[in-house]
């Protein structure tokens, strides 16, 4: 655990000192600000849902820009190598580096989203249950889109090619929802709504928190960092 | 008492078709400074990443203070200090913060104290507050040297140095180094001979993947020079010079090498010192003796002869 922190605080403190922190939260929180205040005011209905649930699309766009640096800027740098051969394990460098992606996600990005809760605590009677529920989704949905970010900067040393796989992966995993629709029912439609990012998400809005769109989220940081894991691995073979 | 350090026993690595070690063994013992010299591409980094853990060998074993660095990866990685070709540096960070981390990873507990004789040991002290973006090269390598030895680790592997750095801070980090040896056990690779003469007590020279010469740098060069030379330069040049050098005992031959500035170059019977003699008698003629000095055989040629043979098989 001693190990992971030690990666995670370094790359907190390296988003801090570059410029990517904070245009990514100035240009997440002026899109999410915009949104915020054009739905309330034409609503006039005191809930955040409506918000968070246009989150997903700004996230596919900006989580890969929050992770493209992670391993691919180490490989370039060659600083990999100091990392791969301290007494740390490979799988600690990789969740050490998603830790640190998703507490700067937390602090930078969905910390100042609680001014619209105190917004609408003084100016309306909010249900709590689907605000909570809500900032729980989006906790996961991050996550789930940093883990994938971060195994898409694994795979090179070009923080662009990180981006742009990482969008790609995440693209699909958004319009996969529209596509369980054209596909219909069976296996194959039931498989495609299923890797749904949406779907999960929006039950939690609804401030609806059960079993499977809590395992969907949790599954794919698994499965993501232990990717990420292995090409590590498999990089020292070359 | 001596104690094994490094244990590397018929290392071999190949990268698919191309085989970049071929059944490379040797020992290192406790507190020796063992100098890897090489031409580039001759397998001195992949013995080095095998070494620390950063790559696995593809044939044979090695061992670092008695563990395996394949098996026991991370014990191995807990005693050693390593500072690659490419110096593992973070430019957003200061060099305290650097150190810092490197200490966190390898789990030094007293850190403060630890970076700070690291920085002491590199002369760094006054360069802790400064981004590693903002420095020269040849502190850049000063901060890759100080990480490596923050943890004070029983073997030290250091790929190429002193790379980099100008004359001054050539002579520091050699300086350092030497001071390290002893309580450390020191790998070093290098292309840079005198540099091998001056820091290592012993010398493994590798071409093409394998081990072609391995001994002291003073019996590497006594092997490869078959005679002693000696450097005359007179005042007076006369034609009959050669000839008479000849007649001392013990004088193989003499070439005039440049006559006008009056330099000869004597060679002798190889363990014999001839020197003397050879002043007696140019004193005797009254040639002016301006210079007389023996010629070691360097490095260089050392090397070039062992790694250029071995070319030509």
């Amino acid at each position: 655990m001693r190990n992971i922190w030690t990666i995670a605080s370094r790359e907190l403190n390296a988003y801090f000192v570059s410029p990517v922190a904070y245009v990514v939260s100035a240009a997440f929180l002026l899109v999410t600000g915009l949104l915020f205040s054009l739905i309330i005011t034409s609503t006039l209905d005191a809930s955040l849902s409506p918000t968070f649930s246009n989150i997903t699309f700004i996230l596919v766009l900006l989580a890969p820009a929050l992770t493209m640096r992670l391993l691919a800027e180490e490989q370039r740098m060659g600083t990999l190598e100091l990392l791969l051969t301290s007494p740390i394990h490979d799988w600690q460098v990789v969740v050490g580096k998603f830790l640190g992606s998703l507490v700067l996600f937390i602090v930078m990005l969905l910390g100042p989203t609680l001014l619209y809760v105190a917004l609408l605590l003084a100016f309306g009677k909010p249900d709590y249950g689907p605000i909570v529920a809500s900032y729980l989704g989006v906790i996961l949905m991050g996550g789930a889109f940093m883990a994938i970010g971060v195994f898409t900067s694994s795979l090179t040393q070009n923080q662009i090619i990180a981006y742009i796989l990482g969008l790609v992966i995440l693209l699909i995993l958004w319009i996969s929802g529209s596509m369980s629709q054209i596909v219909g029912g069976g296996a194959v439609g039931d498989a495609v709504s299923y890797l749904a990012i949406t779907q999960h998400y929006n039950s939690f809005l609804t401030g609806v928190i059960d079993t499977p769109n809590v395992i969907y989220p949790l599954s794919v940081i698994v499965v993501a960092l232990f990717l990420a894991t292995q090409v590590l691995q498999t990089r020292r073979w070359r | 008492m001596t104690e094994t350090m490094i244990d590397v026993q018929n290392l071999t690595k190949d990268y698919g078709a191309y085989v970049a070690l071929r059944d490379v063994s040797f020992e290192v013992q406790k507190g020796e400074v063992l100098g890897f010299l090489g031409p580039n591409g001759a397998g001195k980094t992949t013995t080095m990443r095998i070494l620390s853990g950063y790559m696995p060998p593809t044939g044979g074993s090695a061992r670092i203070a008695g563990f395996d660095v394949f098996e026991d990866s991370m014990q191995v990685r807990k005693r050693i200090g390593y500072l690659p070709e490419t110096v593992p540096l973070y430019t957003d960070m200061s060099v305290w913060d650097y150190l810092g981390f490197a200490a966190r990873l390898r789990g030094v507990s007293d850190r403060d104290n630890a970076i700070e004789r690291a920085m002491e040991l590199t002369n760094l002290t006054d360069r802790a507050d400064t981004l590693i973006g903002k420095l020269s090269k040849g502190y850049r390598q000063r901060v890759g040297l100080a990480q490596a030895i923050v943890h004070e680790p029983e073997v030290l592997i250091l790929d190429e140095p002193t790379i980099g750095l100008d004359p001054k801070q050539i002579i520091e980090v050699r300086h350092l180094i030497k001071s390290l040896a002893g309580e450390h056990t020191v790998l070093l690779s290098t292309h840079i001979l005198p540099e091998v003469s001056q820091v290592c007590t012993r010398v493994l020279i590798i071409n093409q993947g394998k081990i072609v010469a391995e001994d002291t740098p003073e019996h590497l060069s006594a092997r490869v020079r078959g005679a002693e030379h000696v450097y005359l330069q007179v005042a007076q040049p006369k034609p009959e010079i050669p000839t008479e050098l000849e007649k001392v005992k013990g004088v193989l031959g003499v070439k005039a090498q440049d006559l006008t500035q009056g330099v000869y170059e004597i060679e002798t019977n190889l363990g014999s010192d001839r020197r003397s003699d050879i002043a007696t008698m140019a004193v005797q003629r009254g040639w002016g003796v301006l210079e007389l000095r023996p010629v070691g055989i360097s490095l260089e040629e050392v090397f070039l002869k062992l790694t250029t043979t071995e070319g030509e098989e």
